[in-house]
């Protein structure tokens, strides 16, 4: 039905089987739909979210999927300014993924606070002493610049094409996408940054309080590294799980190995700097407010181990496997490394967001837990819905992978 | 240090946890000033707006050595790196500089509540309901306080409106300078136990600044630097020792016990 929209010489399954494949996915975003109009009707009293837990699920989902989403960015970078032209064959995937990535965060953000409708109030009088400034104006700007790099991918599609005038607008376009991607380079290495920078000035937090160089807080970097460690490879992650789901071969391995090879790299060095931002901070940043540190792995779930899983278990495992040239001949290793790196800066930010809050601060409080409610799921699920059905959508009628065509030759 | 109109002032305040016996008059007294509405049928202690708490705090020994201290908290109105004002996005929180005390615009508020994550004293709260008072208890609203909405955050401003009559009143009568008399946070009038010290910490002259500089006067969570203005005082000395943020010595000491 929909066959003269779908990429010439590219295989897609029936229209029947892709509205069932999307068919789960669009309930879901119903589903959050529902959530989302009952928090932005009734209130953030859906959420289980509370005085104590200014911030929950929702801030967690925003720095995981902006990490996650830095292979945008990072792809860019390696492509357009250090001319590592085999990723050609994965940035439109990348720029997908990060315009989803980033325009979810968004939307939940909106949710999120309380007053959606004076977002525009740190446009109009912004404090330029705080880093969630610097973050809301990176994060409009580059979700401007991912929109504007996604829309020549959407243009090449077939049918698009034979309008003259998208194509010439999307050949210029793509005059400019080096430039764009030196924008986005710049945006994206503040932002993630500035996420860092967001806990790591919480002089009141001594769990996330750091020292720094200048204004910036060791965390700014440490976010900036992490993140451009593991967006390779979600980019690799999902290009695999896509060529898995779709049946089809969409890139050469050659391309998942310089995706490894990046990751591992970047990896290794962010584990290292990790471990001696670890250290510095347990036996002179942390004591010098007050706190034994001890007491940051008191209290059950987050004990020690919490450390080790994150700086060891999904940070220099899946580094090792990523820079060994042996595992990188071998796929499933690279996805498991993808999947232990992945995890690893969702941890990260988790353990930023949600154990800063739960420890006390007073010596008298009780530590504190909050689950989140169906509304916040619902909510976190339809940003996953969304991005599944967009990806997929793109997929179908646009060219994410320009090696396809030529792979389903052999 | 002077403007070319009034003198800057520190205001603060010094509270005697040794006079206070957790009667809770100051957080009603807080409430009804600064028009907090009733609690919302749905909310908990911990989505409640309480911006004075008294919290009651055990030595954790066993009868007979079982004491007890009731301590009130509100916003520490930080002086040093004041934890909530830098982190705001779009300037909704505010020094003001001729009275040092730290206040929420919550017309600016945008609500992403931060500064609450920020605040190591809990002392930020923010509306998860539509405030509503029972018919007829509008009547009972402070027309000198606005009524803030759902979505945003509130804290203690020190009853800056009863600053501001203070002022007004020192303006109609000439004076360059209120009279400290004139401004009393509610908290400070209603405590039966006259538990509360308030005044300038600036002037050597205030009751407030001699009591912060007393024996045994101490403030919580010193060592962040965050420099408060709200000082407490305590004879008893496992009472001081509540004010470090170390919580392993708390649980060291309540196993000595």
């Amino acid at each position: 039905m929909d066959k003269p929209l779908i990429l010439r010489g590219a295989r897609r399954c029936s229209t029947k089987r892709f509205l069932t494949w999307l068919a789960p996915w669009a309930a879901m975003a119903v589903l959050g739909v529902l959530a989302i109009g009952l928090c932005l009707v009734k209130g953030l009293n859906q959420t289980n979210m509370d005085n104590r837990f200014a911030f929950g699920l929702w801030i967690f989902l925003d720095l995981a999927v902006i990490a996650l989403g830095a292979g945008a960015f990072f792809t860019g970078f390696l492509l357009y300014i250090l001319r590592r032209d085999e990723l050609r064959a994965v940035i439109n995937s990348a720029v997908v993924i990060g315009f989803i990535c980033y325009s979810g965060a968004v939307l939940v953000l909106a949710v999120d606070v309380g007053q959606p409708l004076r977002a525009w109030f740190t446009f109009w009088h912004p404090n330029v002493h705080s880093m969630l400034t610097e973050v809301t104006f990176c994060i409009t700007v580059y979700l401007t610049v991912l929109a504007i790099e996604y829309l020549p991918i959407v243009l090449r599609n077939r049918q698009l094409r034979k309008v003259p005038s998208f194509l010439v607008f999307e050949g210029e376009l793509h005059k400019v996408m080096p430039v764009l991607a030196a924008v986005g380079t710049f945006l994206s290495f503040f932002h993630q940054g500035s996420l860092g920078g967001l806990y790591g000035v919480l002089q009141g937090r001594p769990f996330a309080f750091r020292d720094g160089f200048a204004i910036w807080p060791t965390t700014f970097f440490l976010f900036i590294l992490s993140a451009i460690a593991t967006g390779p490879a979600f980019v690799l992650l999902t290009t695999s799980i896509v060529s898995k789901v779709s049946g089809t071969r969409l890139v050469r391995h050659v391309v998942y190995e310089l995706l490894a090879k990046v990751s591992g790299w970047l990896l290794i060095v962010y584990v290292g700097f990790k471990s001696v931002d670890t250290i510095v901070w347990l036996n002179q940043t942390a004591p010098r407010s007050g706190v034994n540190p001890s007491q940051f792995y008191a209290w059950q779930p987050f004990g020690s181990w919490v450390l080790v899983v994150e700086i060891v278990i999904l940070g220099l495992v899946p580094a090792l496997i990523f820079i060994s040239p042996t595992r990188r001949r071998s796929l499933p290793w690279l996805v498991t490394a993808s999947v232990l790196a992945s995890l690893g800066v969702a941890t990260n930010r988790l353990v930023m967001t949600i154990q800063t809050l739960a420890l006390p601060t007073f010596k008298f409080e009780p530590f504190m837990t909050y689950w989140p409610s169906w509304q916040e799921v619902a909510t976190f699920l339809f940003v996953i819905a969304y991005g599944v059905i967009l990806y997929s959508l793109s997929f179908r009628y646009l060219r994410l992978f320009p090696q396809e065509r030529e792979l389903q030759k052999y | 240090m002077e403007s070319a109109e009034t003198t800057l002032a520190r205001y603060g305040m010094v509270i005697d946890l040794d006079r206070c016996n957790g009667c809770g008059a100051c957080a009603t007294a807080c409430a009804v000033e600064n028009n907090v509405p009733p609690a919302n049928t749905s909310a908990t202690e911990r989505t409640g707006l309480t911006w004075l708490r008294v919290q009651r705090v055990s030595n954790g020994r066993q009868f007979p050595q079982n004491r007890a201290v009731y301590i009130p908290i509100s916003c520490q109105q930080c002086g040093e790196h004041t934890p909530c004002v830098s982190v705001c996005p779009q300037n909704a929180v505010d020094v003001n500089p001729e009275t040092g005390v730290v206040s929420q615009v919550p017309a600016r508020c945008l609500g992403c509540r931060y500064c609450m994550a920020a605040c190591p004293f809990h002392a930020r709260y923010f509306n998860w309901f539509d405030p509503k008072w029972p018919d007829g208890m509008e009547a009972t609203l402070n027309p000198d306080v606005s009524i803030r909405m759902r979505g945003v955050v509130e804290k203690c401003n020190f009853c800056h409106g009863r600053w501001q009559a203070a002022k007004a009143k020192a303006a109609a009568n000439g004076a360059r300078d209120i009279d400290p008399a004139d401004y009393v946070p509610a908290c400070v009038d209603a405590c039966p136990e006259k538990a509360i010290t308030f005044g300038n910490l600036d002037d050597p002259r205030s009751d407030a600044a001699r009591a912060s500089k007393s024996a045994n006067a101490f403030r919580f969570l010193e060592k962040l630097g965050t420099d408060p203005k709200v000082y407490y005082r305590s004879d008893r000395a496992w009472v001081r020792r509540l004010a470090d943020a170390d919580v392993t010595a708390r649980e060291s000491e309540a196993s000595r016990g």
